[in-house]
C-alpha cells in the first residue's frame, strides 16, 4: 500500500510532473486544477497528504488550505505548499494558513518524496 | 527521473501550455488596454507568466526563468495596485510578452536567446517601478532549480559516524499544522542508527488531560554519517513549532541497533507504558482515538490510526475518480491527440466515403428498387457517413484566435518601426478553420498586414489633413460563409491610388498604354509578379515578396483573394478558403480514356470549341477566341502525354482555366462527367512530384483518378503549346 496524495496546481506541466514523480515513487496521485476543483476532488476522499500551489484561479492556495482545515476530516491532514519563492515570509504565510510544510518549485522528485514521508509517514506496509 | 520518455512528453506539453498561457497573457493585456479589465485580469496575466516560470524552472530553461521572473515581478506591482498602467505601459508589457514568446520558442528549439536584445525592454519595464537591477538579480539567484540538492546529500564525504543527541519537544501548534512527530522520528531513523526515548513526565492524570495538548517530548541519540544540515532538514517544517536541540556528541560509537522497526515502535511503546501505568483509564483513551479520527492532537500515540488510514483512503480514491470526472464546475475536458492519429482517421473516413459510394453503385447495378429496405437502409448509411465525415473534419478545426494574435504582434512591430500609430480590431476570433490552413495562412497574412500598415495607411500628417484620426485602424475578421471561411484584412487608409498603379504597371510592361481597364482590373494588377507600389523600398514590406506570392499561397490552399478599394476610405483584402484541405470540389472529366479531376476553383466556365472561334498560331498551336480576347488552347490528353494532337477540335468541350496571375487558358477535355467532392490522397510520399498532377483520389466506382494542378500543368505545358499565356495576352 502506498500513500494517496491530492495534488492541486493550475499548471498542466507541474501537474504532469507531480503525477510522474508521485507515480514513480509508488504513490497514488489525485490531481486538481485549482482550489475549487481541489475541494471537489477532496470531497469524500481521505488522502494521506495534500500538495497545493499558491497562485491559482478561482481559489488560491491559501484559501484552499483554509477551507480544507475547516473540515473536521482534514483538520490534521498534512498539506505541503508548492512555492517558487523560498522567502521566509512566504513560509510563514503558508504556515499561518495552516500548511504543514513546503516544497520549493522546481521540485526535486526525491526531495518531494522525502518531504511527503516526513509529513505523512511511510505508508501502510513500509 | 529514471525514464527520459515521460519527461520529454511533459516538456513538449509544457510548450503547448506556454502557448495557451501566452494567449491568455495577450488577451489580458488587450483587455487592460481597452479598459475592459478587472482585478482578475491582472491576476490572470500574472499567473500566466508565473506558470511559465514554474515550468521553465523544472526543465532548467534559465533564459526563460530569468525573463519570466523579472516580468512577473513588475506584473506583481500592477497586481498589488502599486503600479497603474497607461496606454504606453501596456504597449511595453505587450512588447515584453512578445519577447517572452520568442524566448519560449527559442527554448523549445534549443536556441540560445541573445540577452542583449532582451535586456533593454526588461530595463524599461523595471524602470516603471523604479526597481533597481541589483535587487532583481539577487532575487533571481534566490530562485534556483533544486535538482542538485539530492546529489549534495549523497555526495557527503563519509567521515565515519557522528553521534548527535537531539531533544525534541513539540508544541501544540505543531499538531495544528498537520505535522506528526512519529513521521519526523521515522525520517530521522532513515539517516542512521537511532535510539529514542520518550519523556512522559508532563502527562497529568487522565481527568486533567487536555485532548489536544502537546505533552510528550523525545530524546534521540542519532548515529549517522550524514551532514548536520540533513538532520536539520528533517525538522524544517516544524521549526518554530517545537523546542529543538541538536548537540554533537564526541567520543565512542554505539553498537549497531536495529533502527527502523524500533523507531516505528517507539510511540507504541509509550502507549503501552501509558496503559500499564493507568490501566483503568485505558479504554477512554482508545475511545478518544475512535471519536476523533485523524485528529492526532492528543498526546496519545497514533500508531493504529496511521496504519488504518491508507486502506479507506485507497478505496475512496477509486470512487473519487469517477465522481470528479463528472464534476460540473471543472473546465471542459480536452484530450490531446497526436496529429498523425487524426490524419489517419481522416483518411479512413475518406475511404469509408469512397467505399460507401461503391456500395451504392453496386446496389443500383443489381437492380434493387429504390423503395426496398436495402436501398432505404443504405440511404441512412449515407447520411451517417456524411455526419461522420463532418465530425472528423471538425476535430482538425481550430479557432483562428492564435493566428490573429500573431497578427496583432505584426501590427505592433511594423507600426513601431514605421512610427505610425495603428490600432488592430479583430472580429470572429472563434471562427474555426482546419489546423493546416491556419498554419499556412500565417505567412501570407503577415505580409498583407505589413502591407496594410506600410502602404495601406497614410502618414499621420496626411490622415489629419484628410480629417481622419491620427491613429490608423486595421480590421482583421473571420467568418463562415456558405461552406467556406472568409478572412478579411481592411484598413481605413487612402485606398489604392489607381493612377499610380496603372503608371507602374505600364512602366513595367505589365499592361499596354491605352488599354482599357476597369477599376477592379487595375486593383488586380497588384497581384502580378514583380509589381510593387512602394517608391522607396522600406525594410518592412520590400522583402522581395510581392502580392503575387501571397496570392499563390492562398490559391495553394484552394482559396481565392479579392481586393476592393475606395479612394480616401481604405482597402480591403478578402480571402475565401475551403474549410478543410482533405476534400476538394472538383470536376470529374475524361481525357484520352483517362478519368481526371480538375479543381473547381480554377475553372471559370465551360464552353464548346467551334471552328469560327479557333485561330492557328505558329506551326503547332491554336488559340481560342473567348469574347474579346484570345486564349491559348491546350489539349489535356496531349499535355499529359496520353495521345497525339487531334486534327480537328471542333465541338470539343473546353474548360476555361484562370491562373493566379489572372491569365487564362482553354483546356480541351473529351467529356465532363460530374461535379463532386473528392477525398484528396497525396501522391508526393509514394510517387514524388508528378508534373501537372497535384494528388489523386478514388472515385465511387473504385477507380483511381488523378487531380490536376492547373498552375503546374500550364507552366510545364509541352512543345505543342509552348507559348506562355502571358506572352499571348500581350500578343492578343
Amino acid at each position: 500500500m502506498s500513500l494517496s496524495i491530492l495534488a492541486v496546481d493550475d499548471s498542466r506541466t507541474i501537474r504532469d510532473m507531480l503525477k510522474l514523480a508521485l507515480t514513480q515513487a509508488g504513490f497514488e496521485p489525485q490531481l486538481a486544477e485549482d482550489g475549487v476543483h481541489g475541494l471537489e476532488v477532496l470531497d469524500g476522499l481521505q488522502p494521506d497528504a495534500i500538495i497545493t500551489d499558491i497562485n491559482m484561479p478561482r481559489l488560491d492556495g491559501f484559501g484552499f488550505i483554509e477551507a480544507v482545515r475547516g473540515q473536521d476530516a482534514h483538520r490534521a491532514t498534512p498539506i505541503l505548499v508548492l512555492t517558487t519563492e523560498s522567502a521566509p515570509e512566504l513560509k510563514a504565510r503558508a504556515r499561518a494558513a495552516g500548511a504543514t510544510g513546503w516544497i520549493v518549485k522546481p521540485f526535486d522528485p526525491a526531495k518531494l518524496v522525502r518531504a511527503l514521508h516526513m509529513v505523512a509517514g511511510p505508508g501502510a506496509t513500509a | 527521473m529514471t525514464s527520459p520518455d515521460p519527461m520529454a512528453e511533459i516538456r513538449a506539453s509544457f510548450f503547448i501550455e506556454c502557448d495557451e498561457l501566452l494567449e491568455a497573457l495577450q488577451d489580458g493585456l488587450t483587455q487592460i488596454d481597452e479598459g475592459a479589465a478587472d482585478d482578475e485580469t491582472v491576476n490572470v496575466c500574472f499567473r500566466a507568466v508565473h506558470s511559465i516560470k514554474g515550468g521553465a524552472g523544472a526543465f532548467g530553461l534559465d533564459d526563460l526563468v530569468r525573463f519570466a521572473h523579472r516580468y512577473e515581478t513588475v506584473l506583481d506591482e500592477v497586481r498589488g495596485g502599486r503600479l497603474a498602467l497607461d496606454h504606453d505601459a501596456v504597449l511595453l508589457f505587450m512588447r515584453a510578452a512578445d519577447i517572452l514568446f520568442d524566448i519560449v520558442r527559442n527554448c523549445r528549439d534549443d536556441v540560445e536567446t541573445d540577452a542583449t536584445a532582451v535586456e533593454p525592454t526588461l530595463r524599461e519595464l523595471e524602470s516603471l517601478t523604479g526597481g533597481s537591477e541589483g535587487e532583481e538579480e539577487e532575487e533571481v539567484a534566490d530562485f534556483q532549480p533544486m535538482t542538485l540538492s539530492l546529489d549534495l546529500g549523497l555526495g557527503a564525504v563519509d567521515t565515519g559516524d557522528t553521534r548527535y543527541e537531539i531533544r525534541f519537544r513539540p508544541e501544540r501548534e505543531l499538531f495544528a499544522s498537520g505535522n506528526e512527530p512519529l513521521f519526523i522520528l521515522r525520517a530521522l531513523g532513515e539517516l542512521g542508527h537511532t535510539e529514542t526515548e520518550c519523556t512522559l513526565g508532563a502527562i497529568p492524570d487522565l481527568s486533567k488531560l487536555e485532548a489536544e495538548g502537546a505533552l510528550l517530548s523525545w530524546k534521540i541519540i542519532l548515529e549517522t554519517n550524514r551532514a548536520r544540515n540533513e538532520i536539520e532538514e528533517v525538522f524544517e517544517f516544524v521549526e518554530g513549532l517545537c523546542t529543538l536541540e541538536i548537540e554533537e556528541l564526541s567520543g565512542f560509537s554505539l553498537p549497531p541497533l536495529p533502527d527502523l522497526p524500533e523507531i516505528s515502535e517507539v510511540p507504541g511503546d509509550s502507549a503501552e507504558s501509558i496503559e500499564s501505568e493507568d490501566a483503568n483509564s485505558a479504554p477512554p483513551i482508545s475511545r478518544l482515538n475512535l471519536t476523533l479520527p485523524g485528529a492526532q492532537e492528543t498526546q496519545t500515540p497514533k500508531t493504529a490510526p496511521v496504519s488504518e488510514t491508507p486502506a479507506p483512503a485507497h478505496a475512496s480514491a477509486k470512487s473519487q475518480t469517477q465522481r470528479s470526472s463528472g464534476s460540473p464546475s471543472a473546465p471542459p475536458a480536452t484530450v490531446r491527440v497526436d496529429l498523425e492519429r487524426i490524419e489517419r482517421l481522416v483518411n479512413l473516413v475518406g475511404e469509408l466515403v469512397i467505399n460507401q459510394a461503391m456500395l451504392s453503385q453496386s446496389v443500383a447495378q443489381a437492380g434493387i428498387p429504390a423503395n426496398s429496405p436495402v436501398a432505404q437502409d443504405l440511404e441512412e448509411f449515407m447520411q451517417l457517413t456524411r455526419d461522420i465525415q463532418d465530425s472528423v473534419m471538425m476535430i482538425r478545426a481550430q479557432p483562428v484566435k492564435s493566428l490573429f494574435q500573431r497578427m496583432a504582434r505584426i501590427v505592433r512591430e511594423s507600426s513601431a518601426s514605421l512610427g505610425k500609430r495603428v490600432r488592430l480590431v479583430t472580429d470572429g476570433e472563434t471562427t474555426e478553420v482546419d489546423k493546416t490552413v491556419i498554419e499556412r495562412l500565417a505567412d501570407p497574412l503577415t505580409h498583407m498586414i505589413r502591407n496594410a500598415v506600410d502602404h495601406g495607411l497614410e502618414s499621420a500628417e496626411s490622415r489629419i489633413e484628410a480629417g481622419k484620426s491620427e491613429e490608423g485602424c486595421i480590421t482583421l475578421s473571420a467568418a463562415h460563409r456558405s461552406g467556406r471561411v472568409v478572412i478579411e484584412v481592411s484598413d481605413d487608409g487612402g485606398g489604392i491610388d489607381r493612377e499610380k498603379v496603372r503608371a507602374i504597371a505600364e512602366e513595367k510592361g505589365l499592361v499596354q498604354a491605352g488599354q482599357s481597364l476597369s477599376e477592379s482590373d487595375t486593383d488586380a494588377l497588384l497581384f502580378l509578379p514583380g509589381f510593387s507600389t512602394a517608391k522607396t523600398v522600406s525594410n518592412l514590406s520590400g522583402r522581395g515578396v510581392g502580392m503575387d506570392v501571397v496570392r499563390k499561397s492562398i490559391q495553394d490552399l484552394g482559396g481565392q483573394v479579392h481586393i476592393t478599394s475606395t479612394p480616401g476610405k481604405g482597402t480591403s483584402f478578402s480571402i475565401s478558403l475551403p474549410l478543410t484541405l482533405a476534400v476538394l470540389d472538383g470536376m470529374v472529366v475524361e481525357a484520352a480514356g483517362e478519368t481526371l479531376v480538375v479543381p473547381l476553383g480554377s475553372i471559370v466556365e465551360t464552353l464548346t470549341a467551334r471552328h469560327e472561334n479557333m485561330r492557328a498560331l505558329g506551326a503547332d498551336s491554336q488559340v481560342l477566341q473567348v469574347r474579346q480576347s484570345f486564349v491559348p488552347l491546350l489539349d489535356l490528353g496531349v499535355e499529359l502525354g496520353f495521345r497525339e494532337p487531334r486534327s480537328d477540335y471542333h465541338g470539343s468541350v473546353v474548360l476555361l482555366i484562370t491562373l493566379e496571375d489572372g491569365t487564362r487558358s482553354a483546356l480541351i477535355v473529351d467529356r465532363i462527367h460530374e461535379q463532386r467532392q473528392v477525398v484528396i490522397k497525396g501522391l508526393q510520399e509514394s510517387y514524388g512530384y508528378v508534373p501537372g498532377i497535384a494528388a489523386a483520389t478514388i472515385l465511387g466506382d473504385g477507380q483511381v483518378a488523378l487531380i490536376l494542378d492547373p498552375v503546374d500543368l500550364l507552366s510545364s505545358a509541352n512543345g505543342k503549346t509552348r507559348y506562355r499565356s502571358a506572352d499571348l495576352q500581350i500578343a492578343g
